[in-house]
């Protein structure tokens, strides 16, 4: 209490700049004043005894620095003292400060942007209550090697009733018709269980969520909805509340309106934009067999406290008993799990790897731009060598000085940082079209306070480490040597230099490290988008609509696919006739190369005829859905057997294609064709369906992976509903929306049609991060690069300053200049070797880490590296050869002369 | 900027708070004089010591001050105890006369006692 007391009132003191200096000196005054008298009046003369009241007394300056420091905060003081100090230091050679400062802005600007998407993407991907609780909940057959299977209505019971989990919730992200008003508008909704809302641990802002407790067994025909679509679709109706919605021809009512700022879970960024979500108990479709399981994601909220380790531990021994009551369901050969997956690793997937890249390269040019100042500030250190010993001799404690020096650095690095920050800060609209929307949470990347904050600390926190180093060598130095060197300046120690060497050569090896980086980077995106697609994305454009989906089959106008061909035939008829189309073709969603999100993959099981009659664990294979002429307009090359003709129609015999791949895969050493196999998910039509044909592989649905089993079904046999439908031609891709959008709603105007894309965007899109964090690399290798350079640029330089005398001796004694020459660029070769020799070591650790980024390039590609070697050795030759080139025209009669 | 050594520090804040009790308000000298005349020649050396030590006693609340007449009829600072720093007193008069004791005990001791 006391202390702080004390603490409270000094403070004010050094703020208010009040000093009791003038009181102390009276009370002083009056001490000597009544000693003198007493001195008196034992005998000793005026004179004698003001002298010995002084004496008494003690040093009077001492007893006032004592009392000021009592008075006030002298740390503070001296602090406020130094940053004087060192602004007018700054300002005296303003060339070096701007860049320094420019050189940390760069470092600590680029960092700050990387922390800010990795704060919005890796730091925070939940944006819900207690995020650590949410899991995904992945059910596998390893034994049939199947991942991912889904869970069947009474395995989600069991998981409910398990006591793990505070709730459990399926979902089915896909999108719903909203009709009845003047444009029949496609919106991206989810069918979720009830308890969805009290998973993700969200209220509604307006209304309600659903009942968590509801058991309904289908539809309970209550909707929540998003703020935008509340905003755009219903002009913020305050009494929405409890109004019906046409979604599919079905009506729906609403229930609750979600916060603006709520975003939905999920690994795409149309999942993630979800706006309408419809309640449903999912176990009115299928039959509640353990067999039968949902093809939908399970999401759920474990009960608090409970650790994810030990939930997994619950969940086993769950599973265990599980098999030992069900054996039949569950053979042992599938051997069935359930495993759980922190929610926050799931949606941000396979950008972490990149990120973490991204993170580690921006810190390495961080730690470059900050060698890069280190070097300066000891180029700086000699300058000022005189300034140091004088201050010293005059009496200056060696701490005092290098507190006032770091204090210096500190300024320095902060400016540099919040100079960084703000850069940032203005164009960060300018940047963030770089940055790919694919990226999980790309919406909540800001440049905040908190990025400020961390710009603020991480300057600083460099500033005292970088600044250490050259105020210690500064402020070192043997007083009688320097005075002694009559305005000479200095001759640097030798530990100055190496140091500033060691430096050089640490910021060549990072910077090369850098650029191994980004060459191998580039080489894999290179090499990706040269890959054989096996399929001809060009000039061709995919368009998509929805068709109805209603709850009731009765309703659904196209339930069977003699109903959906006439539609289909008609639209196809009707683009046909469009201005620059050639040929037109429909498939489902699944069939878009490198289409949208995964969920529009739903592998079904696929049962060989005589191989896995008996099992009930067949493997899953990825099915789409397609129209003849798909494979023509598409560009896929026929191998065997036959594609779809117009004469497979519903009701003759069903035919299938696969791929090579996916014969391979469950064919080996056989023809598939003619072979009979069982796929359809609803089975509707219990017969076989017969492979017709192989096509070659094509990279439709991953340009990394050419060898994904696909199995595709004639679309006229197979309806669906979520349709994209290709138009191969001189086409506008611009203008074709419109035109294909009137033809579609000619034939119905209840189908929205949207998303207009070529497929060459798609393929471009599919490479966004890749492309991303190619291209940030890429920058911030040509930074190091550049910084690595200057630093080399520097260092010769002053090593040509500091020996320029000798240089001129030898000048003057005969010495040829080309040998000069040849000195000063040896040494800088020396320096870049040393550098590549270390950075190589560097770059061959940081390649095999990022191994699982590249793409048909080896982590030790030879090439790559001897590039970057050459490339490094050259920018330090060039960076080299100016210093050497002063060097070789020194004057050895002038520089003589002067010194 | 050198601290003295606490033990001295801590005694001589002591000794101050103890003379302003004993003897009322009291001017710098004359709280020095008291303090040199029973100490001896403890604080001969440095009277001017005591005026950090009065500020920071002033500061922590112990004591306060104003200007006044001395009884010559001279302008001069005054420092009395504070209610604060009576208590602050006590409470350490009662740990030094433990402190004290402990350390009396340690010196009465001799070798036989402990066998």
């Amino acid at each position: 209490m006391r202390f702080l007391r004390r603490f409270l009132i000094r403070l004010s003191n050094f703020a208010t700049r009040q000093s009791a200096d003038q009181r102390l000196q009276d009370e002083i005054a009056e001490h000597l004043a009544f000693q003198t008298e007493e001195n008196m009046r034992a005998g000793m003369s005026p004179t004698v005894a003001r002298r010995q009241a002084a004496i008494k007394l003690g040093e009077a300056v001492a007893i006032r620095e004592d009392h000021r420091a009592e008075q006030s905060l002298p740390f503070f003081e001296n602090l406020l003292f130094d940053l004087r100090y060192a602004v007018r230091m700054l300002l005296r050679s303003p060339g070096f400060s701007l860049i320094a400062i420019a050189t940390i802005a760069l470092g600590i600007g680029a960092t700050s942007a990387i922390y800010s998407v990795i704060d919005a993407t890796l730091l925070h991907p939940l944006p819900y209550p207690n995020p650590i609780e949410l899991v995904r909940i992945e059910a596998n057959l390893p034994g049939v090697g199947t991942h991912d299977v889904g869970i069947s209505i009474p395995e989600l019971r069991d998981l409910q009733n398990s006591g793990i989990f505070q709730y459990v919730s399926l979902c089915f992200f896909g999108s719903e018709n909203v009709t009845g008003s003047s444009q029949p508008t496609h919106i991206a909704g989810a069918t979720v269980s009830p308890s969805y809302f009290a998973v993700l641990g969200v209220d509604a802002a307006l209304g309600r969520t659903f009942d968590p407790h509801d058991a309904t067994p289908g539809p309970n025909l209550e909707v929540v909805i998003s703020d935008g679509l509340w905003k755009r679709a219903f002009g913020a109706d305050p009494g929405i509340l409890g109004k019906s919605l046409r979604l599919d021809n079905d009506l729906f009512y609403v229930v609750g309106v979600m916060p603006a700022g709520f975003r939905d879970q999920g690994q795409t960024s149309e999942e993630r934009d979800t706006e309408l979500w419809a309640a449903d108990g999912f176990s009115r479709d299928l039959p509640p067999m353990r067999g039968t399981r949902q093809p939908y994601e399970t999401i759920a909220r474990l009960q608090p406290g409970l650790s994810l380790e030990a939930a997994q531990g619950h969940l086993d021994a769950l599973v265990a008993s599980l098999k030992k009551e069900y054996p039949a369901d569950y053979p042992p050969q599938a051997a069935w799990t359930i495993h759980l997956t922190p929610l926050a690793e799931i949606l941000v997937g396979n950008a972490r790897q990149s990120l973490m890249l991204l993170s580690g390269a921006v810190g390495l040019v961080l730690l470059i731009s900050c060698v890069n100042v280190a070097n300066l500030l000891l180029t700086r250190a000699s300058a000022r060598g005189r300034e140091m010993a004088v201050r010293q001799a005059l009496g200056a404690a060696r701490t005092r000085l290098i507190r006032q020096l770091l204090t210096e650095s500190l300024l320095l690095f902060v400016l540099g940082g919040v100079t960084g920050f703000a850069v940032l800060f203005g164009a960060r609209k300018f940047l963030l079209q770089f940055v790919p929307e694919s990226l999980p949470r790309f919406n909540e990347i800001s440049i905040s306070w908190g990025v400020l904050a961390f710009a603020v600390v991480v300057s600083a926190a460099a500033g005292s480490i970088f600044g250490l180093a050259p105020a210690w060598f500064t402020s070192r130095r043997n007083l009688t040597a320097t005075l002694g060197q009559e305005g000479r300046g200095s001759s640097g120690s030798r530990q100055r230099s190496r140091l500033r060497h060691v430096l050089v050569i640490g910021e060549l090896a990072l910077s090369l490290v850098l650029m191994v980086a980004a060459g191998l980077l580039l080489r894999s995106f290179w090499d990706l988008f040269r890959v054989p697609l096996g399929f001809n994305p060009s000039r061709v454009v995919a368009i998509e609509t929805t068709l109805p989906n209603p709850n009731d089959p009765k309703t659904d106008v196209y339930h069977t696919a003699t109903q959906e061909a006439v539609l289909l035939r008609e639209v196809l008829r009707r683009n046909r006739t469009l201005p620059g189309v050639e040929e037109t073709a429909v498939s489902d969603r699944a069939a878009l190369p490198l289409g949208h999100g995964q969920s529009d993959l739903r592998p079904r099981p696929l049962i060989r005829e005589g191989e896995d009659a008996q099992s009930s664990q067949p493997p899953l294979i990825d099915t789409s859905t397609v129209s003849p002429q798909y494979f023509h307009v598409l560009g896929m090359t026929l191998l065997r057997g036959r594609l779809f003709v117009d004469q497979d129609l519903e009701d003759t015999p069903s035919v299938a294609v696969i791929n090579q791949a996916a014969a391979l895969t469950y064919w080996p050493n056989q023809d598939p064709v003619g072979k009979h196999v069982h796929v359809r998910s609803r089975a509707a039509k219990p017969d076989w369906t017969t492979i017709v044909g192989v096509i070659a592989d094509a990279r439709t649905e991953s340009l990394a992976d050419a060898g994904i089993p696909q199995l595709y079904l004639d679309i006229y046999q197979s309806p669906a509903k979520f349709l994209a439908f290709y138009l191969r031609g001189q086409v506008d891709p611009a203008a074709i929306f419109a035109q294909v959008r009137t033809q579609i709603q000619a034939v119905d105007p209840e189908l929205p049609v949207f998303r207009a894309e070529t497929l060459n965007e798609a393929l471009s899109s599919s490479l966004s991060v890749r492309r991303f964090s190619m291209e940030m690399v890429a920058l911030f290798a040509g930074t190091a690069l550049l910084l690595a350079g200057l630093g080399i640029y520097g260092t010769i330089s002053y090593v040509v300053n500091e020996q320029r005398r000798e240089i001129a001796i030898r000048l003057a004694l005969g010495a040829q200049r080309g040998t000069i020459l040849k000195m000063v660029l040896r040494r800088g070769l020396g320096l870049a070797a040393a550098g590549a020799g270390l950075g190589l070591a560097g770059a061959l650790i940081v390649s095999h880490l990022m191994a699982g980024l590249l793409f048909g390039v080896s982590p030790n590609d030879v090439t790559t590296f001897a590039g970057v070697t050459l490339v490094l050795t050259t920018v330090a030759l060039a960076a080299s050869y100016i210093p050497a080139l002063r060097a070789m025209r020194v004057d050895p009669m002038a520089t003589l002369r002067s010194e | 900027m050198k601290e003295k050594p606490d033990v001295f520090q801590g005694t001589l804040a002591l000794m101050v708070l103890k003379t302003i009790d004993v003897l009322g308000p009291q001017h710098g000298w004359g709280i020095a004089r008291r303090i040199e005349q029973i100490s001896g020649d403890l604080l001969a050396v440095n009277q001017g010591t005591l005026y950090p030590l009065l500020l920071k006693l002033e500061q922590e609340g112990s004591i306060a001050s104003e200007w006044g007449a001395s009884e010559n009829n001279r302008r001069a600072r005054f420092y009395r105890l504070t209610r604060a720093g009576r208590k602050q007193l006590q409470a350490e008069t009662r740990e030094w006369e433990q402190t004290a004791a402990i350390i009396g005990r340690f010196f009465k001791v001799k070798a036989e006692d402990l066998s």
